[in-house]
């Protein structure tokens, strides 16, 4: 080791001159880090610029530069060049990291001053500057499970359709203009249902099924295109084994391919539902705002948490503060129940995923 | 190690005559008890048959006849139309977009592309064992089996049930290695058991004609003898065509050889020649034939 780190070249081992020499010991990269942190923050502060972000960006910048010339000179420039890749890419993901903890820290510190018995079990009905959010929970839940109902057979349905039925022209045709819809924006899917109710209904008409039939049109488009990739990756040899047997075409989707993909299906199901449930703008224009509790989706407006949330930081009344804290822990009852869902969604798929060759 | 595998082997051979003892039972069922070319199994007649995927042609002008309790092995190198042929025969082919067929295929006289004729009835009578082992996952070794009647909408009863189950088990020599697991999973067996669980799924719908894809190819030499050996015994009840890349499988497994060639890539695949294995494998009669089962090319 040590002969063939003095002497590369001239040395009998090819294994050794062929990554340059020695190699850096295993704390290399933690010290290289660790001087750079304490140079960036020495400099800075000298220079009177002292900032935890600006720091962070020199510690890195410092780091890859120390580690590629330390490695260079003792490992050669390809471990050099590898080192300063890995030590990159773990910046990048490390920033990629920061603005979610950051998010979910924040919301957290937050929200729980406004969480108490009172924001889970009653509403704001002819409350002033208190009350709790009940009605905006059980609105949330109602209205995004109105559109589960809705999205989920069409869906999954229009999916079958792409795999297993459709072919050529319209079959690409389609799949693009799934892939148009699910760009759409959010509102858009609002004034739509609005739009279509508004023609039954009058003008002014505002129901919480009106916002299920908004958030549809944001969730079909999501739960067919997750759905189609799940379908896809049932073998072909196993529909071909049910064709072998006589089985009829509607008969091998709904016994054979359905049930291999189920684990697929419902977590790109709960996925979609958790990308819709803090939707805002649509449901401003078809749920409308309301204090009290309503839970027939069929008859008068509907509260619902991402609105509630809106409102009570747009007009705090009297005790500001109060409302800022609901607002918060509206925010975080949210984020509590994508996490439950997404949690769902993993135990679900764990239990009954199927090992597909 | 040579002393295992032979050992292997006369254990297989034991519980060949330990099923045939009992294949009697099986051919009750259908009316036509023990004799060993009793049960009406049916023959498959090919003229002129080309095959197409869009505008490729993938099989020219094939005519050949399938004989009743005769295992007929498909041979010739890759991609000269073996496995495409064997897919028209029941009527599979036609499941790729743009596929085409031109010609006529019958079984026992009736046309089976004829006007009226539901392709998902040809399947029943005309069964199909794939290349690599494919039980559905999400199935048991019971419902494995049980798939092709339970999927068919076949009302039984529960102990009715259990018989075919039990019947097409044993006849696939798979009974007494999963007796004691049949609610296990069917993707848990070994490749060699998967395979013999695809057989049992196919003869339990108690079909005419076995169709097997290089059932072997997925599978070691100890499991490709218990499936050859199988194969014996199930041509007393069925007609069997078995496409195969191995040359010693067919001497070893057939009565009758079809050898496919193609002139070069890109061109379609023909029937060389069909004839008594015996005779394919010592003195055929085309120079391409010799050249192929001797190894010259291929």
């Amino acid at each position: 080791m040590e002969s063939a780190s003095q002497s590369p070249r001239a040395g009998a081992s090819l294994l050794a001159s062929s990554v340059g020499g020695g190699i850096l010991p295993g704390w290399a990269t933690y010290a290289v880090l660790g001087g750079a942190a304490a140079l960036s923050t020495a400099v800075l502060l000298a220079a009177g610029a002292f900032t935890a972000a600006l720091t962070l960006a020199f510690t890195v910048l410092v780091a890859c530069v120390a580690i590629y010339a330390w490695s260079r000179a003792v490992e050669g420039p390809r471990r050099a060049r590898d080192r300063v890749m890995t030590m990159a890419i773990a910046a990048a993901f490390g920033l990629a990291m920061i603005p979610l903890f950051s998010l979910i820290f924040e919301v957290a510190k937050r929200g729980i001053p406004g969480l108490s018995l009172e924001f889970f079990t009653s509403d704001a009905r002819g409350v002033v500057g208190g009350g709790g959010a009940e009605h905006a929970i059980v609105g949330t839940l109602m209205i995004t499970g109105v559109a589960a109902l809705i999205s989920v057979p069409i869906g999954i349905m229009a999916a079958i359709y792409l795999t297993e039925y459709g072919t050529g022209r319209l079959r690409r045709a389609l799949t693009f203009f799934v892939d148009v819809m699910t760009g759409i924006p959010s509102i858009v899917a609002g004034l739509f249902a609005y739009a279509l109710f508004e023609i039954f209904l009058g003008p002014g008409i505002r129901l919480g099924v009106m916002g299920s039939v908004a958030l549809s049109v944001l969730m079909i488009p999501i739960v067919i295109r997750s759905a189609e990739e799940v379908l896809k990756i049932v073998p072909a040899h196993l529909r071909e084994a049910a064709y072998a047997l006589g089985t009829p075409k509607w008969k091998t989707i709904t016994r054979i391919v359905l049930p291999t993909a189920f684990a697929g299906l419902v977590t790109g199901v709960m996925l979609a539902v958790a990308r819709i449930i803090g939707e805002t703008a649509p449901l401003l224009v078809t749920t409308g705002v309301i204090d009290s509790l309503n839970s027939d989706p069929f008859h008068g407006r509907m509260q619902n948490l991402a609105v509630y949330a809106y409102n009570e930081y747009r007009s705090p009344g009297l005790m500001k503060q109060a409302s800022y804290d609901r607002a918060w822990a509206a925010a975080l009852t949210l984020i509590a129940i994508v996490m439950i869902l997404n949690v769902a969604a993993r135990l679900v798929y764990r239990r009954y995923k199927t090992e597909i060759r | 190690m040579l002393g295992a595998a032979g050992s292997k082997r006369s254990e297989a051979r034991a519980g060949q005559v330990r099923t045939t003892a009992g294949a009697p039972a099986i051919g009750t069922s259908s009316g036509a008890a023990g004799a060993p070319s009793g049960r009406g199994a049916k023959t498959i007649e090919v003229k002129g048959v080309s095959l197409y995927y869009g505008d490729f042609q993938a099989v020219e002008d094939v005519t050949m006849k399938i004989e009743p309790n005769k295992v007929t092995a498909l041979i010739g190198s890759s991609g000269c139309g073996k496995t495409t042929f064997l897919r028209a025969l029941n009527r599979m082919h036609e499941l790729t977009p743009g596929a085409a067929v031109e010609g006529e295929i019958s079984l026992d006289g009736e046309d089976v592309y004829g006007a009226g004729v539901d392709p998902v009835q040809v399947r029943r009578l005309v069964g199909m064992v794939f290349q690599s082992p494919n039980p559905f996952p999400t199935m048991s070794v019971y419902e494995n089996v049980a798939a092709g009647l339970s999927l068919n909408a076949k009302r039984m009863k529960k102990a009715e049930m259990d018989a075919v189950v039990e019947r097409s088990l044993r006849g696939a020599n798979l009974w007494e290695e999963v007796k004691d697991r049949l609610d296990k999973a069917g993707s848990g067996l070994s490749g060699g058991q998967q395979q013999r669980l695809c057989i049992a799924r196919a003869i339990a719908v108690e079909p005419e004609v076995l169709l097997m894809d290089e059932p072997c190819s997925a599978l070691d030499p100890v499991a490709t003898l218990a499936i050859e050996d199988l194969i014996r015994e199930l041509k007393d009840r069925y007609t069997i065509a078995i496409v195969t890349h191995n040359m010693q499988q067919a001497a070893r497994a057939s009565d009758l050889t079809a050898f496919f060639n193609l002139e070069k890539s890109g061109r379609p695949g023909r029937l060389i020649e069909i004839g008594p294995t015996e005779t394919i494998f010592t003195k055929p009669a085309q120079q391409a034939t010799e050249d192929y089962v001797s190894g010259r090319f291929g």
